[in-house]
């Protein structure tokens, strides 16, 4: 028994390296990758990230032993006076979930990203940047495992804003494309500023936390929470509150999700990996690990169920009235982003906890498959452009695609597969983990249950609409004529993936409730998930109505060609064309924030920069330089005018002593 | 003889050397000024040595005389050396710099 007791400690012992493989990979590609070639370099990033997913399982399978988890401390890294901080990290059963979806989707990302920036960067016509691309997403494994690994609110931050850092730099990876040369960066400008104001959310939640409760230690911080709720209820509901804007911000919801659909300037693989699987969803594991917090301030959960609920229906509408393939699954993120938080707002972390895992299966799946027909489609550019030149279809837009399911087999077979799981359609994963939200909605607030099953309601109608537009109907375009499958190191990780995605409701099966049992040994469970059969039945029957809906928009009479207008842009009109614009939040943002933001700041940097501080030293300067040129005057380079004021000065001092006598 | 007549001799000796230095141009001239300063404090120095009978001011004088002479071998050097440059010795020419 002590004997397994040591085994048992000693795998706890190896979570550092969950950090520091992602870490070795980034080393060994900087300092030899030039040498390497694209397959040593992808090989590397992509087994140290499946080290760290090796790392995660280890981990796993010592805590089904020892539930209680392990602090692993690695150094202190702040202590000043009574207040410790040290680099720790935390094993337990959330940590590791989160591990296990960071590094196991991760890993197939690396490798589906060989497959995938071996094009794309011959495309773009930059081929040295493989490297660099492979170095940012190894920093990106580390720094999302800080985040989740971490044991205090500081360490956590870290790994926080080094998430940001990664997102800022591969959304911008090709900075000197996009729209005038300058889209690319634009958007990822954009993302790192809209980030920004939500860390400062979080760094003031943070700041209130240290202040009140003298430590950042996650046990210390939870278990002093009842007593200062008694104490101070306003102090937990602003730190909720504050904590909300950081996941706002990163987990893109209103009023910060604007970044989001941006971010998709990033390559294909980035989208998948931070902006769909897991770097987005930190937010919601922020507030599943602050639980408790937001249990002892129940004004604020009611808000963060509204702000989930009302993103996901926001954002599904968005998604209905979008033509770029990628824009579409972005707003699509977003509202089930919107799912999460909701269901972290009505106190079912577990559903929460459950959705992010599957939507990181089925989401990740659908971006890939996405980039998958990017390529697709690009190879059609580029065989049919043979004929006649300067003629260039969008290959992003789905109006440019149609009958791809002919060209690309496994595609379409992972994409449909995808598309029914993030529908809702039983017995996918999405199906599962969406239901028991809803459930918990059904139980706690009937106001956020309607709008979350009209959001499910849109979530299925737009896949059909997008599955429906990319792969049926008749190819418009060229390119989507001469589309051809991608080779199988793509295609391979969309298969596990796709795999995934069907049997990921197997995680939380209703009757079993895995997932419960296993996180129940970190958090508090509040709501035992039910499994209720006329919501299980209704929400499927919304999907597919949903579905069906879409099959007589877009599936009987597709759209003739690629200049056709959108079917549902007749009957709805101006509704669509206001879906189309995203409701004009960007021009709103710009009219009501950025723009008078840009005219304070052009005051301040005009007639007070330029005006009066300027003003003040180059006046003094001004001021110094004509004393200065009255003063040079004495200075006639003739010895004898000095002669003379060295005498005049001589019988001053003598005036001087003789009169004081 | 009165103290006040040495005395006034020197002030006589030591104005004439502080008008040619302010006055001339010639550098030559202002160079037998100073020597003429020099030698009003050398007078007073030795009036006051043989007034109160002590010999530190008879000293002085020597020590006075040595740094002029050495003071004047420098100054003939410069002279020489600025002769060479502007072909003239009046010193408001030396005038490079003005403010």
């Amino acid at each position: 028994m002590l004997l397994q007791e040591t085994v048992m400690n000693s795998t706890f012992q190896l979570v550092p390296l969950v950090v520091l493989l992602p870490l070795l990979g980034i080393l060994l590609n900087w300092l030899f990758g030039k040498r390497l070639g694209e397959k040593g370099i992808g090989s590397i990033a992509s087994l140290a990230a499946g080290g760290s997913f090796v790392i995660s399982v280890l981990l796993a399978l010592a805590l089904l032993q020892n539930h209680e988890g392990a602090r692993v401390p690695l150094f202190t890294w702040i202590s000043i006076g009574t207040f410790d901080l040290s680099w720790a990290f935390r094993v337990d059963t959330l940590a590791v979930t989160m591990m296990l979806v960071v590094s196991g989707v991760g890993t197939l990302i690396h490798i589906y990203s060989i497959g995938y920036m071996h094009e794309d960067v011959r495309h773009q016509g930059d081929p040295d940047r493989f490297r660099r691309f492979f170095i940012f997403l190894n920093l990106f494994i580390a720094a999302m495992m800080i985040l989740v690994s971490a044991d205090n609110f500081l360490v956590l931050f870290v790994g926080w804003e080094g998430v940001g850092l990664c997102s800022y730099l591969l959304i911008g990876f090709w900075f000197e494309k996009g729209e005038g040369g300058l889209g690319n960066a634009k958007a990822a400008k954009k993302a790192f500023t809209v980030n920004r104001i939500g860390d400062f959310g979080l760094l003031i939640a943070i700041f209130l936390i240290f202040w009140n409760f003298g430590t950042l230690n996650f046990g210390e911080v939870f278990a002093m929470v009842p007593a200062v709720a008694e104490g101070q209820p306003g102090l937990l509901m602003a730190i909720t509150l504050f904590m909300l804007l950081g996941v706002t911000g990163k987990s893109a919801q209103i009023p910060l999700y604007v970044w989001l659909p941006d971010a998709m300037a990033g390559p294909t693989p980035v989208s998948a990996l931070i902006h769909a699987a897991t770097m987005v969803t930190a937010g919601v594991y922020l507030m599943v690990r602050s639980q408790v917090m937001y249990m002892a301030a129940p004004a604020a959960q009611e808000v963060v169920a509204w702000v989930g609920a009302l993103t996901a229906l926001f954002a599904g509408f968005i998604a209905l009235g979008q033509f770029d393939i990628k824009k579409v699954l972005a707003y699509s993120t977003i509202s089930q982003l919107g799912f999460m938080v909701a269901a972290v707002g009505l106190g079912a972390e577990v559903a929460a906890m459950f959705h992010l895992t599957t939507h990181a299966f089925f989401k990740a799946l659908l971006f890939l498959s996405a980039g998958s027909v990017i390529l697709g489609m690009e190879h059609g550019l580029e065989a049919g452009n043979h004929g006649h030149s300067g003629h260039h279809d969008d290959p992003q837009d789905m109006r440019n695609m149609g009958a791809i399911r002919k060209k690309m087999p496994v595609t379409f077979v992972v994409y449909l597969i995808g598309a029914l799981a993030l529908a809702g359609i039983a017995p996918f994963a999405g199906f599962f983990s969406k239901d028991e939200i809803l459930v918990a909605a059904n139980q706690g607030n009937m106001a956020i249950f309607i709008v979350l099953v009209a959001a499910a309601f849109l979530t299925a109608f737009y896949m059909g609409r997008q599955v429906l537009m990319v792969f049926f109907g008749d190819a418009r375009t060229d390119a989507a004529k001469h589309a051809k499958e991608s080779s199988l190191l793509v295609t391979m990780p969309l298969m596990i993936l796709a795999l995934l995605s069907v049997l990921g409701g197997a995680l939380n099966l209703p009757g079993m409730h895995t997932l419960e049992h296993w996180l129940e040994e970190t958090l508090i469970i509040t709501h035992p998930a039910e499994f209720i059969v006329p919501i299980a039945v209704g929400s499927l029957v919304v999907a597919l109505v949903a579905l069906l809906l879409a099959y007589l928009v877009y599936g009987r009479k597709p759209l003739a060609n690629a200049k056709a207008a959108d079917p549902l842009a007749k009957r709805l009109g101006v509704i669509f064309r206001w879906m189309n614009q995203k409701f004009m939040v960007d021009e709103l943002y710009q009219a009501v924030v950025i723009g008078p933001y840009h005219k304070l700041a052009d005051f301040f940097a005009n007639p007070v920069d330029l005006g009066v501080i300027d003003g003040v030293v180059n006046g003094l300067g001004s001021l110094t330089t004509s004393f200065a040129g009255m003063l040079r005057k004495l200075q006639t380079g003739f010895a004898r005018t000095y002669a003379l004021s060295i005498f005049a000065g001589l019988i001053l001092i003598l005036v001087y002593i003789l009169t004081r006598i | 003889m009165p103290l006040s007549y040495f005395l006034g001799l020197s002030a006589i000796m030591f104005t004439i050397g502080v008008l040619g230095v302010i006055l001339r141009r010639n550098a030559l001239v202002i160079f037998m000024s100073l020597e003429l300063m020099f030698n009003a404090a050398n007078l007073v120095f030795v009036t006051y040595a043989s007034y109160y009978q002590v010999l530190t001011g008879q000293i002085f004088v020597f020590f006075i005389m040595a740094v002029a002479a050495a003071e004047v071998a420098v100054g003939l050097a410069l002279m020489v050396a600025i002769f060479r440059t502007k072909h003239s010795i009046d010193i408001d020419q030396m005038s490079s710099l003005k403010g």
